[in-house]
């Protein structure tokens, strides 16, 4: 096999193991083993995995309440993620965080966000401490195309701009705010234009495309090692589910979720590999690995017992 | 004409709403995905068909619907904006504190901020540190802005439509808990009242519990058990927090002489210690001392037995009464 077909087929196991843990939450929510809100980002697990695959171990990640795949991607274990939203003591946060607020600074993942665009100015502040740290580190935060229309974010965007910090703002364009389409919010529906205009390079990218979310990512990472500052990436995307359990998405037009199965990014890449030669013997597998590994990791966090209300209030000061 | 028609408390406040609209034609009524989705708890459902764009949905902007609340106010109109969760108020509190609230003082009332902002709060499993927290007290804290916390569906109809026709900055702080609960009969169409007042939905002579929000059904649950030991509780719901109904609760007090607070948010500087410094301060004769029942002082856990085990529970309250009344 050749690198592209193996890097290829790493990439879809990839993304399958991201899909397989969501939906398996998907699945105990429905069952009511997890309760509470749970967003999920079924279909846009290309971003998550292109842009992850170009950070350091030691760069700061920034991500949103609908942050599953990005902690996954970051190599948040799933039996942590799985403990996390069930309560138990094997949860990343000890149950503390949830489903939409939870973090894992150990893993370069410094947390979900549920407030819409707070991420954005934090991680300025990662990229700022790095200024005098020595560390090298770069800071990246992931948000919605709504996240664009807080004013925190574009603070966020001029404050690194204005000082040359290295931060890679990332822009997931899954054409929804909640219930309500962008476009409808903006006159200019080129989001990328806001970047541009602060002085930051900013570029439009087909997140279906897990090859050129990679590269602009790998740009951007150049960019801001070599002192370059911020950059932003617009990534065209499709979530294949509701915004949370229970949406009913009576705001898609008639035949969009058909047309976007066919464009999502495992969908895109299995029909890639298929034509590139690929036995769907060895495509199957990928996902069938990614399914068994979660179904294990979610069965032995039902198995941990309960976090101790006793702790409740542990952790509230230094 | 009044009538009683039966609804939910989502229901309740979506009557409020349009009859908002139907009488005001100042008014208007906006927030994320409040238009044509019709709200994400389906509160604003029908109103952009019905009342057209006076109704609309915004960008994630709160700072922008808050400050153009302000600015419309103060020509003429009469905006009524939708902040999803009160944890979101927390980026545009700018708009609310140091602008609407302010308006009228310092313009020597030559304009207004005559504008509506209603928001809900409180916890429900697993919502998250972020969606759980209850802020009436740091709203409570700012003069000039009126804040007011229905339960029932009744008063989800009044207290909406009192905070509307009011003149003030309100703030109807409601509760996504309750929404979709069972329909009750509501009295619509009479006419609306001023803001202010308090309902007392248990009465009694052995101790007084001042509460509001929907943690009140917990404090109910245990004025029920105290009841059938036969001990009277005066529960006195301060559905109007500011402008709040001091003469009420010192009232009760008098006839007492035992006094719990019980608030969902946290203890510390909760308004529950306003309620129980103006009881003390009035003079008024206790025979044992106050009792505060709140979160205790923490963050809010995602796992729900981490947070029941912060949260006031009936128990806890139940308990709180009983060593009350005794000593
Ligand atoms: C400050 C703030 N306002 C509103 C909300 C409620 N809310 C949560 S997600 C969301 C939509 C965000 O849309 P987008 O940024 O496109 O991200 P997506 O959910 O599509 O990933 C809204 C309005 C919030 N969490 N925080
Ligand atoms: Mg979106």
């Amino acid at each position: 096999m050749n690198d592209i077909i193996t890097r290829g087929l790493d990439d879809l196991s990839a993304m399958w193991r991201i899909r397989a843990l969501e939906e398996k939450i998907r699945e105990l929510r429905l069952a009511d083993q997890v309760v509470g809100s749970v967003h999920l980002a079924i279909g846009q697990e290309s971003v998550a995995v292109g842009a992850c695959s170009e950070l350091r171990a030691h760069d700061a990640l920034y991500a949103t309440y609908r942050g599953h795949g990005w902690a996954v991607a970051r190599g948040v274990p799933p039996r942590e993620i799985f403990g996390e939203v069930l309560g138990r003591v094997s949860g990343v946060n000890g149950g503390r965080g949830g489903s939409a607020h939870f973090s894992a600074p150990q893993h370069g993942f410094h947390g979900e966000n549920s407030i819409v665009g707070a991420g954005a100015p934090i991680a300025v502040g990662a990229a700022l401490a790095a200024r005098y740290d020595g560390s090298g580190r770069i800071a990246m935060t992931v948000f919605g195309d709504g996240a664009m229309n807080q004013g925190a974010v574009t603070e966020a965007m001029n404050f690194a701009a204005a000082f040359g910090l290295g931060v890679i703002f990332i822009c997931e364009n899954n054409r929804y705010s909640e219930l309500t389409p962008i476009n409808d919010m903006v006159a200019n529906p080129d989001l990328s234009q806001r970047a541009t205009a602060l002085g930051i390079p900013a570029v439009r990218v087909d997140g279906n495309d897990l090859a050129q979310v990679r590269t602009a990512v790998r740009l951007s990472v150049e960019s801001a090692v070599a002192g370059r500052g911020p950059s932003f990436i617009e990534a065209h995307t499709q979530r294949l589910v509701g915004h949370y359990i229970g949406d009913a998405e009576q705001y898609r037009p008639a035949g969009e979720l058909d047309a976007d199965r066919e464009v999502e990014p495992i969908a895109a890449l299995t029909r890639t590999l298929l034509a590139s030669g690929v036995g769907q013997e060895t495509l199957d597998r990928c996902e069938r690995r990614a399914r068994e590994e979660m179904d294990r990791a979610a069965a032995a966090a039902l198995a941990d017992p309960l976090v101790d209300p006793a702790t409740a209030k542990e952790h509230l000061y230094a | 004409m009044p009538e009683i028609v039966k609804l939910n408390v989502g229901g309740a406040v979506n009557a409020a709403l349009a009859r908002a609209l139907e009488e005001m034609p100042e008014t208007l009524l906006y927030g994320e995905d409040v238009g044509k989705p019709g709200g994400v708890f389906g509160v604003s459902r029908g109103l952009q068909k019905r009342f057209g764009d006076r109704v609309f949905d915004t960008p994630i902007s709160e700072t922008a619907m808050l400050g153009a609340a302000v600015g419309a106010a103060s020509f003429g109109r009469r905006p009524i904006v939708e902040i999803m969760w009160i944890d979101f108020s927390l980026v545009a509190f700018d708009q609310i504190v140091n602008q609407a609230a302010n308006v009228r003082y310092v313009s020597e009332g030559r304009t207004a901020a005559p504008l509506t902002i209603r928001t809900q709060q409180g916890t429900a499993p697993a919502a998250c540190a972020q969606h759980s927290q209850n802020l009436e007290a740091l709203l409570l804290h700012v003069p000039g802005i009126r804040v007011c916390m229905p339960r029932t569906a009744q008063d989800s109809y009044d207290l909406l439509l009192s905070a509307i026709a009011c003149d003030d900055p309100t703030v109807v702080i409601e509760n996504r808990t309750l929404y979709a609960g069972t329909k009750q009969e509501v009295t619509v169409g009479q006419p609306i009242a001023p803001i202010g007042g308090h309902r007392r939905p248990r009465s009694g002579d052995d101790v007084t519990v001042v509460t509001w929000g929907a943690i009140t059904q917990k404090v109910l649950d245990a004025a029920d058990r105290l009841e059938a030991d036969g001990v009277g509780v005066d529960v006195i719901e301060a559905v109007w927090l500011n402008p709040f109904d001091d003469e009420a609760v010192l009232e009760s007090v008098g006839r007492t002489g035992r006094l719990v607070v019980v608030h969902e948010a946290a203890r510390t500087g909760g308004f529950g210690a306003e309620v129980v410094s103006r009881v003390v301060e009035s003079g008024a004769q206790l025979a044992v001392p106050p009792r505060r029942v709140a979160l205790k002082d923490s963050r809010i856990p995602s796992a729900p037995q981490l947070a029941a085990a912060l949260l006031p529970q009936t128990d806890e309250i139940e308990t709180a009464l009983r060593e009350v009344v005794r000593s």
